[in-house]
C-alpha cells in the first residue's frame, strides 16, 4: 500500500466526490464516526479510513474491502461528525464505482420490456439504473 | 519579650486536612512572647484581617506572626494589614506551613509536630524583628527598548504615547525585524509589509522615539529607574545628516554579496539599506565586504553621492545614557539546519526553508514575487511541505513546539495553490495546531477549499533525484507508505532563540531557559516582566510566538514602563544589607560574591589615639542591593548583615527550630 502523487491526483477521487456529493477532502481524522459504528467489529477497513483511503486515493484498496457491504446506512456516522461529511454516501458512492466497473453500461431504458416496465417496483427499477446504467 | 500574636490558617482544607489546627493554636499560646493565638479558615480574607487589627489593638500586640502558605504569596497583604493597625509592616513574620509542611507531608500527627515548630522559630525571630523602613529612589523618565522588530517597534510607540521619551536600539541599518521578512500574515492574509510599514515610519515621526540603528548595547548598570547603559552605534560610513536616501550609492557600488533580508536568495551590494521601505532609509556600509576598506580601493560610493555623505572615516560612536526601564525585544533566529543532512538542505536547490520560501512569495523578494525553483526558473507542481524540523525533536532539535509553523505552513499552502494554477501541496507533520481566533478555520481552508493534502507523518528522507525531488514517508492514519515525486520541498525550520541572547542575558542580569529564551518572572501572572526590576520582555526573544501574541505582549510590556516611569519616585527594598564598620575587616569579600554590584570600598578616617589613620571597610549600595544575603555568608567577621535577616534572627530561628 503506497501513497503516491498519482493516487493523490487521481480523477477517480473526484469520481468519489461527484457521485457523493461530499467533499472527502473535509475529514480531519478526528475518528467520531468509527467509534459510534454499530457494525464496525465487522469492519476491514474502519470509517475514517474509507475518507483517508479516499483522500490518498488509495481506491483499489477500498474497492475491495469488506465494509462497503457491511455499513448500514444507518446514518449514525453521518449525524455525528463534526465537519459535515456524510459518510454513508461516500461508502455508496464506492459501491456505485465497483458496480459500474463491474457491471458496466448494460442496463437500456429501451431495452425493458413491457411488463417489466409495468410491474417491477420502482424502487426496484431505480436501483437497477443506479448500478447498471450511467 | 515581645507580645506576640499567632494566627493559624486552615487554608480551607489545605493546611487544615494534614495539620490539627487546634493542636497548634493551643502550643502557639504557651510559646515565649505569645499573648494571643487563634485561627482562621481563610487567613487572607477580609474577615482573616479584620481578626489580625482587631488582636493588635486589644492585646496590643507589638509583632505578628500568621502560619499559612509561603510568604510570596501574602507576605504583602499581611504587611498592610499590620501597617493598617499601626505596626511597622517588618513587624510580620510568615510561618509557611503549606508549602512547607501541610503539601508536602501526609501524616498528621508528624506534619503538626513540624509545623509546631515552624511556627516557633517564626514567633524567635519576629520578636527580634527591628522597624525597617523603605527609601524613596528617584525615576529616570525615559525607556530604551532593545530590539527594533514589530515587538520593539509596538513597545516604544506605545510607551511614546503614554508621553515618555523612548530610545530604540536596532542592530540592523533599519528596523522592521522579521516581519518585514514576510509577505503575507495568517490567519488574514493582509500583506505583511503593509501593515508593518505604517508603523515603522510612525516610530520615524514620533518625536519622542529615537531610532539608534546599526547599533547594539554595549553596557548595562545600575536598577530599576536609574539604568546606566552604553550603546555602540557602528560606523555606518554614511553621514545620516547629508545623506538623502536617494541610492545611487547602492547601483553603482561593484561589489555584491549575500543579502541577509533575503538570506542569500539574491546579492546585495557592500553599501546597502537591506529592503525598499527600510527606516531609516538611508544606506550603510559594510566593511567587511567594502573593497575601500578591504583592498583600499574604489571609492565609487563617494563619486557617485550626490550629497557628499559618504564618510570612510567614522568610527563607532558609544553613547551613554540613563534609562528608567528597559524593554528587551531582541526576537528569533530561524533554525540553522546542519543536524538536517536527510533533508538535503544545500545540497539541492530546490529544497528550501520556510522563510526562504517566504522570500519567494514577496514582490520584493528574489524572482518578484512569483514561486519558482531556483534549479530551473520553473513553476513547481508538487510541493512537500515538512513540519517540526527542528521542533519537538529532542535528540538533535529543540524538544519544544515552535508554534507558528502549522499557521505559516497551512498559509504557504494556500498562496501556493492561489499563485500556481494547478500546484498541489503535501504537509507532512505530527499533529497540527491552531489555537487563536479564525486559525482552525484557516487552516480548514487549507485542505478542504485548496486541497491541500495534510500527511500525518515526519519525513524520513529527501533523496534528490536528478531534477526532482523523491519524500519518502508514512501516512499513519492509514499506515500507507508513501512517496512521492516533488519538484520542491519546503522545511518548517524551528523558531531559536537569537544569537547572543545569552550574552545579552548576562548584560542585564536577567536569566534565560535551557534554550536562551528570556525568562519571565512567573509563566503565568508575570508574564512581560523578569527577575530583574526594571527590565521587561516582548515578542519572540521570551519563546516563540505570532505576531498578534508578540504585539500584545509589546503593548502589555509598554504598560508596565510606563506605569514605572509614570511614579514619582521608588520605594527600595529596606531589606538590604549593612555594614557594621567597627567589625568590617576590608578584606572584601563581599565584593567579590555580590552579584549585583552593590558593594565598593570606603576610605575612613579615625582618630587612633593621636593620629589618624584612614582603613578600608566595605560600603553597600542600597538601591542596588537585592537583599540576597551572599555577602552574609563570605564575611569571615560577620560584619556585613541582611536586615531583616541578621544573623541574631537566624541563628534565633535555629535555636527555636532544634527545641
Amino acid at each position: 500500500m503506497k501513497v503516491t502523487a498519482d493516487k493523490v491526483n487521481s480523477s477517480l477521487v473526484k469520481e468519489v466526490e461527484e457521485i457523493s456529493g461530499q467533499k472527502v477532502s473535509a475529514c480531519f481524522q478526528c475518528g467520531k464516526c468509527t467509534g459510534g459504528c454499530p457494525v464496525v467489529s465487522s469492519m476491514d477497513i474502519f470509517p475514517h479510513l474509507v475518507l483517508r483511503f479516499a483522500q490518498l486515493g488509495l481506491l483499489e484498496e477500498l474497492l475491495h474491502s469488506k465494509t462497503l457491504w457491511i455499513c448500514a446506512s444507518c446514518q449514525t456516522c453521518d449525524s455525528r461528525c463534526p465537519r459535515d461529511v456524510d459518510i454513508p454516501k461516500v461508502i455508496e458512492a464506492l459501491r456505485l464505482l465497483l458496480l459500474r466497473r463491474k457491471g458496466g453500461n448494460r442496463l437500456h431504458p429501451a431495452n425493458l420490456s413491457d411488463r417489466v416496465r409495468a410491474d417491477a417496483p420502482q424502487q426496484g427499477l431505480v436501483s437497477a439504473f443506479r448500478k447498471y446504467a450511467k | 519579650m515581645r507580645r506576640t500574636g499567632v494566627f493559624i490558617c486552615w487554608c480551607g482544607s489545605n493546611i487544615a486536612a494534614t495539620v490539627d489546627i487546634d493542636l497548634a493554636v493551643a502550643a502557639a499560646k504557651k510559646m515565649p512572647g505569645v499573648v494571643f493565638a487563634d485561627q482562621n479558615k481563610y487567613t487572607c480574607s477580609e474577615i482573616g484581617q479584620e481578626m489580625i487589627r482587631e488582636a493588635i489593638r486589644t492585646h496590643r500586640l507589638e509583632r505578628v506572626v500568621v502560619a499559612a502558605c509561603s510568604p510570596r504569596m501574602h507576605e504583602n497583604t499581611f504587611r498592610k494589614t499590620v501597617a493598617a493597625a499601626g505596626l511597622n509592616p517588618y513587624f510580620l513574620e510568615i510561618a509557611n506551613i503549606r508549602e512547607q509542611c501541610s503539601w508536602v507531608h501526609k501524616d498528621k500527627e508528624t506534619a503538626t509536630d513540624k509545623a509546631i515548630a515552624l511556627i516557633r522559630t517564626a514567633v524567635a525571630k519576629a520578636a527580634r524583628n527591628e522597624a525597617l523602613f523603605a527609601s524613596e529612589l528617584p525615576i529616570e523618565r525615559r525607556a530604551l527598548v532593545i530590539g527594533g522588530g514589530i515587538a520593539g517597534i509596538q513597545a516604544a510607540l506605545d510607551i511614546a504615547e503614554n508621553g515618555f521619551v523612548v530610545d530604540l536600539v536596532e542592530k540592523e541599518p533599519s528596523i522592521g525585524g522579521r516581519m518585514a521578512q514576510l509577505d503575507k500574515t495568517f490567519p488574514t492574509l493582509d500583506c505583511s509589509a503593509c501593515i508593518l510599514t505604517p508603523k515603522m515610519v510612525e516610530v520615524a515621526q514620533s518625536e519622542k522615539i529615537t531610532i539608534f540603528s546599526y547599533a547594539e548595547v554595549e553596557k548595562v548598570e545600575g536598577y530599576v529607574g536609574n539604568f546606566t547603559v552604553t550603546v555602540r552605534s557602528r560606523a555606518r560610513s554614511v553621514d545620516m545628516g547629508k545623506c538623502t536616501g536617494c541610492g545611487d550609492c547602492m547601483l553603482k557600488c561593484p561589489v555584491k554579496v549575500d543579502s541577509e533580508f533575503d538570506l542569500g536568495l539574491i546579492k546585495r551590494r557592500a553599501i546597502y539599506t537591506p529592503f525598499p521601505q527600510a527606516v531609516p532609509n538611508k544606506p550603510a556600509i559594510d566593511r567587511e565586504n567594502c573593497r575601500w576598506f578591504t583592498a583600499g580601493k574604489c571609492r565609487v560610493c563617494e563619486k557617485v553621492c550626490p550629497a557628499g555623505a559618504i564618510d570612510y572615516s567614522q568610527e563607532d560612536e558609544l553613547r551613554t545614557e540613563k534609562y528608567g526601564a528597559i524593554v528587551v525585544a531582541t526576537g528569533f533566529d530561524p533554525k540553522k539546519l546542519d543536524n538536517y543532512g536527510e533533508y538535503a538542505y544545500g545540497k539541492h536547490p530546490d529544497v528550501l526553508t520556510s522563510l526562504e520560501f517566504e522570500r519567494l512569495l514577496n514582490a520584493s523578494g528574489p524572482t518578484g514575487g512569483k514561486i519558482l525553483r531556483p534549479s530551473n526558473g520553473r513553476p513547481p507542481k508538487n510541493v512537500a511541505f515538512i513540519q517540526c524540523v527542528g521542533s519537538r525533536d529532542k535528540a538533535k532539535g529543540n524538544p519544544y513546539c515552535a508554534k507558528v509553523c502549522c499557521m505559516y505552513t497551512a498559509k504557504h499552502a494556500i498562496l501556493l495553490c492561489e499563485k500556481v494554477p494547478g500546484a498541489r501541496p503535501f504537509v507532512f507533520y505530527i499533529d497540527v495546531r491552531t489555537p487563536g481566533k479564525d486559525y482552525e478555520e484557516f487552516y480548514n481552508r487549507a485542505y478542504e477549499e485548496f486541497g491541500a493534502t495534510y500527511i500525518k507523518g515526519n519525513v524520513s528522507k529527501v533523496f534528490p533525484d536528478g531534477e526532482k525531488l523523491l519524500v519518502r514517508s508514512v501516512d499513519a492514519l492509514s499506515g500507507a507508505l508513501v512517496e512521492l515525486e516533488v519538484d520542491m520541498v519546503v522545511l518548517a525550520n524551528s523558531v531559536d532563540a537569537r544569537a547572543g541572547a545569552k550574552e545579552l542575558a548576562q548584560k542585564l542580569s536577567i536569566t534565560t531557559n535551557a534554550y536562551n529564551f528570556f525568562n519571565e518572572a512567573h509563566p503565568k501572572l508575570r508574564p512581560v516582566e523578569t527577575h530583574t526590576a526594571g527590565i521587561f520582555l516582548a515578542g519572540t526573544c521570551q519563546g516563540p510566538k505570532d505576531i498578534p501574541e508578540t504585539v500584545a505582549q509589546a503593548s502589555a510590556a509598554a504598560v508596565k514602563v510606563a506605569a514605572l516611569l509614570g511614579k514619582d519616585s521608588l520605594l527600595s527594598n529596606p531589606t538590604v544589607a549593612e555594614v557594621n564598620e567597627k567589625l568590617c575587616t576590608g578584606d572584601m569579600s563581599c565584593l567579590a560574591v555580590c552579584p549585583y554590584g552593590a558593594i565598593s570600598e570606603k576610605m575612613l578616617e579615625e582618630r587612633r589615639g593621636r593620629e589618624t589613620v584612614r582603613r578600608k571597610v566595605a560600603e553597600v549600595n542600597m538601591a542596588l542591593c537585592q537583599g540576597c544575603g551572599a555577602c552574609t555568608v563570605a564575611c569571615r567577621p560577620g560584619a556585613i548583615n541582611l536586615k531583616g535577616f541578621t544573623n541574631e534572627q537566624i541563628m534565633a530561628e535555629v535555636e527555636a527550630i532544634c527545641l
